[in-house]
């Protein structure tokens, strides 16, 4: 349309450029709301398969035994709501156990996450001290290392100090910082914060210690409520540790329970299984809608997972 | 000498658990794993040094270690770019011109949060069981399926098409990356004529390169680390004919089951190696196709 109205080389008045400007605009606006509605059909079927997973492994909680294979549906014709009640009990420990167990080991691996990284992260971020850009590196190079390298020798150290079956070799690391990903998420947030904040304090005679509790700290919500939630469904969901460290049926985390239902398959109690399932992913859910907005901030700005 | 003190107590104080657990569960491990490495221990009497003798095991005689490092070498090739691809076409479709995105960028990002549960690995297996519900859903286009976990040809695919469908992350990541171009280059670029797809190639990509880059890394180093689906997907043991062997199933199984923990050191040395390999190729070639925006050239 533009090369035409160059070819046609006629002088052109005001009115002949606004209304070519308005039919220009007129057929990018109708461009526009076409491809949106393609789009939004698109999007829409693509959140479908992406969810059907997760609606079909609902539904099949609550169908019986013989009605989950080869089943597409994703309303039961009929409700078995005891596979709930059954799953609950039907290992040699209920439930509740586990969810006590896990319920446990989460609480106190947030707690250690928090403390000891945020303590880390603002040694590095707003500290000066000889030696901090070196162990900085350091800190960052852990980030690469897989958990599988320094596992044995982690699970001989723990064995000889006899806490295998119990809950410390799955929490006194929280303690340590060893989870490298928070300290990096929270070094990120504490070096936003304004530095005259800390010059300020610091004229008025507070201690770095002072400063860290009654103005960092305060100010890092956000950064500190990211971290809480990944730790608490990471640790929710691990698997590798408490398969190594914990042995006794008593002393098993949710996934280790779950596990035992895929070992029992021979019996076949499905509905059970995908019962247990869902109710081992409830937590993780609940968590992801209500605090959705700190979560994908989390991730935008430092990358976890 | 109190003049250093002061000056450096608050620092150390503050990263005083860290370095605990830095030295007890990180460098000393590592360490120790290296020597491990070398010896043959297992757990009841103390380690016996062998020398090269399990790395040499490991490269000569040990047709498990080939087949665990080519099933997880081929996880990292099929996952990594397909979840890439993805990741950044949702992105790309999700950066322009909606208002609801929130609700699509919630929906495609909670796979990735649930993932790596063992709730989803048991729904997976089920899903692709011989009579499982994708074979069902084939059916009603007329194709039979095969059993796909329990054939050694299709198994890994499994597994690959589970890490596609956790694409969330790294698309948040793109999101975030795509929204910092400065929309006024697309608009003068459309008013030089330029079409979508150089627009893509030319202003996209280049400028999304740092973006790819990162998530390229971070995802490759997490492909190798894929353990607890594997685990439960191949009922803990790589099978159906190894076909499942990842990596860190093959160590798990080789420490814990059989307690050869001299023997899975070296594993775990090995596996360090090909993260660290992997990883400094590509920040070598990144400096060939990584620009970034205030560095001249």
């Amino acid at each position: 349309m533009k090369t035409n109205v160059i070819d046609a080389a006629v002088p052109l008045g005001e009115e002949d450029f606004a209304a070519i400007g308005a039919q220009l605009r007129a057929a990018r606006h109708a461009r526009e709301r076409r491809s949106r509605l393609m789009k939004h059909v698109f999007l829409i079927v693509f959140s479908f398969i992406m969810v059907y997973p997760m609606l079909w492994m609902l539904a099949s909680s609550f169908k019986p035994d013989n009605q989950i294979f080869s089943n597409l549906s994703l309303w039961p014709s009929e409700f078995r709501w005891e596979n709930y009640p059954k799953g609950w009990n039907g290992l040699s420990v209920s439930f509740s156990r586990f969810y006590l167990n896990s319920t446990v080991v989460t609480v106190l691996s947030v707690i250690g996450n928090l403390l000891s990284c945020s303590f880390a992260a603002y040694a590095f971020a707003r500290l000066r001290f000889s030696g901090r850009d070196f162990f900085f590196g350091l800190m960052m190079m852990t980030l690469m290392i897989p958990y599988h390298v320094v596992l044995i020798p982690q699970y001989v150290l723990f064995l000889k100090l006899g806490w295998v079956d119990t809950y410390l070799p799955l929490v006194v690391p929280k303690f340590l910082a060893s989870d490298a990903f928070f300290i990096f998420l929270m070094v990120q947030f504490f070096r936003q914060l304004p530095r005259e904040l800390d010059e300020a304090a610091m004229i008025d005679g507070c201690s770095p210690y002072k400063i860290f509790w009654a103005i960092i700290l305060p100010l890092s919500l956000p950064a500190m409520g990211t971290a809480a939630i990944f730790s608490l469904i990471w640790t929710w969901e691990d698997f590798l540790a408490p398969l190594i460290y914990l042995n006794d049926i008593k002393s098993y985390t949710v996934p280790l329970g779950l596990r035992l239902f895929v070992d029992q398959e021979s019996q076949s109690a499905y509905g059970q299984m995908f019962a247990m399932s869902v109710l081992s992913l409830v937590p993780v859910i609940i968590f992801f809608l209500a605090f959705q907005k700190l979560i994908i901030r989390g991730i935008a700005t430092s990358g976890l997972k | 000498m109190r003049k250093w003190l002061n000056r450096n107590a608050p620092g150390y104080v503050f990263l005083m658990p860290w370095l605990l657990g830095f030295f007890l569960l990180a460098l000393g491990p590592i360490l120790t794993s290296l020597y491990m490495s070398f010896t043959r221990y297992d757990m009841v009497s103390s380690p016996r040094w062998v020398g090269l003798a399990n790395y040499d095991y490991m490269f000569t005689r040990d047709r498990r270690f080939w087949k665990a490092l080519d099933v997880t070498m081929w996880y990292v090739v099929l996952s990594v770019p397909t979840r890439l691809i993805m990741a950044l076409g949702v992105a790309m479709l999700l950066d322009k011109g909606l208002r609801t995105i929130s609700i699509y960028r919630a929906i495609f990002y909670l796979p990735s949060l649930l993932g790596s549960s063992i709730a989803i690995a048991i729904l997976w297996r089920q899903l692709f069981e011989g009579d499982g519900v994708i074979n069902a859903l084939l059916a009603r286009i007329g194709i039979e399926g095969p059993n796909w976990i329990a054939n050694p040809d299709t198994s890994l695919y499994t597994l690959v098409v589970l890490a596609m469908w956790q694409f969330g992350s790294p698309m948040l990541i793109f999101l975030a990356g795509l929204r910092s171009i400065p929309r006024d280059l697309y608009e003068a670029a459309e008013i030089d004529g330029a079409s979508r797809y150089r627009q893509f190639f030319r202003i996209t990509l280049p400028l999304l390169a740092p973006v790819i880059f990162f998530n390229l890394v971070l995802q490759t180093i997490e492909a190798f680390k894929t353990f607890s689906s594997a685990f439960i997907i191949s009922n803990g043991t790589g099978a159906p004919a190894d076909s499942l062997l990842f990596f860190t199933v093959y160590l798990f199984n080789e420490a814990f089951k059989f307690f050869r923990m001299g023997y899975a050191s070296a594993l775990a040395w090995v596996l360090l190696l090909i993260i660290a390999f992997f990883t400094a190729i590509t920040f070598f070639t990144s400096k060939y196709w990584v620009h970034y925006e205030n560095e001249r050239d």
